[in-house]
């Protein structure tokens, strides 16, 4: 094991066991989205999409707004491993760092505040 | 890096006549950085605007569809049926990649058969989603 060159100071690890978990993770979340958003691009259509009344009391029942959630949270997981890929591919330097930093706030905050506000809408309709 | 231009370049892109294959495949990139960026930015928007009440609301359906004299507002049009059809683009490739995952379907026949149905599946289902849309708006 050398100390000077970077593929010295790493061979004879092995594997760092983390690449079949980023590929079975995007297959998963795949599988979800396919099942989830598919739900959704339905609903949307069979909604009277510009009915305020009409949405808040669909996501005011559990059976829209769990699965609502679950698609959130399974659409930006795939989404933060697939523009993982991407940045990897094209970005070399520090600016790899920066843009997967960016790629983390942006996939974790989109879904805190998509949750947050599908959450605010099912509480208020259930009150109602 | 210094590169001596007398020496060749590696065959890249540039030399290769293109297939279905290829461009199903860079449209599955394509495709899924426009949702991740511009279709999840609207999702979030648009539950937001929900959240913010029916004034916000209001405006944020405004804006996507018509104005207050009924005309189409054809920007925001154009941008919802190119993200609805990357969808169905990246979910239909997104199918074949689960299938040839599984080894099955890289016979040279099969491969550009798959390559081409995902691309007829996805302006099809665009199709049928636009038109029942705007047969119930008008």
């Amino acid at each position: 094991m050398g100390t000077g060159t970077g593929i010295g100071r790493v061979r004879g690890f092995g594997s760092a066991h983390a690449g079949t978990h980023h590929w079975w993770r995007q297959r998963l979340t795949a599988g979800s989205n396919l099942l989830l958003l598919t739900w959704l691009v339905a609903s949307l259509i069979r909604l009277p999409i510009t009915n305020y009344r009409a949405l808040v009391l669909w996501l005011s029942s559990p059976w829209a707004s769990v699965p609502l959630i679950l698609a959130i949270v399974s659409l930006f997981y795939h989404l933060r491993l697939g523009l993982q890929v991407v940045i990897e591919d094209y970005q070399h330097d520090f600016s790899r760092v920066v843009a997967l930093v960016l790629l983390n706030f942006y996939a974790i905050g989109g879904a805190a505040l998509a949750i947050y506000a599908v959450l605010r809408v099912a509480f208020a309709g259930a009150l109602h | 890096m210094a590169r001596n231009p007398g020496r060749p370049l590696s065959p890249h892109l540039t030399v290769w006549k293109w297939g279905p294959h290829m461009l199903v495949s860079i449209l599955h990139r394509a495709t899924g950085v426009a949702l991740s960026l511009a279709a999840a930015m609207l999702l979030v928007w648009w539950l937001v605007a929900l959240s913010g009440g029916e004034a916000s609301y209001a405006r944020f359906i405004d804006l996507m569809t018509a104005d207050r004299s009924g005309r189409l507002n054809f920007i925001p049009f154009l941008v919802l049926a190119g993200l609805t059809w990357a969808f169905f683009q990246h979910l239909c490739s997104g199918v074949r990649h689960l299938l040839l995952d599984t080894g099955a379907g890289y016979e040279l026949r099969t491969n550009k058969q798959g390559a081409l149905a995902t691309m007829a599946v996805s302006v099809a289902l665009t199709i049928i989603v636009w038109a029942s849309l705007l047969m119930r708006a008008f």
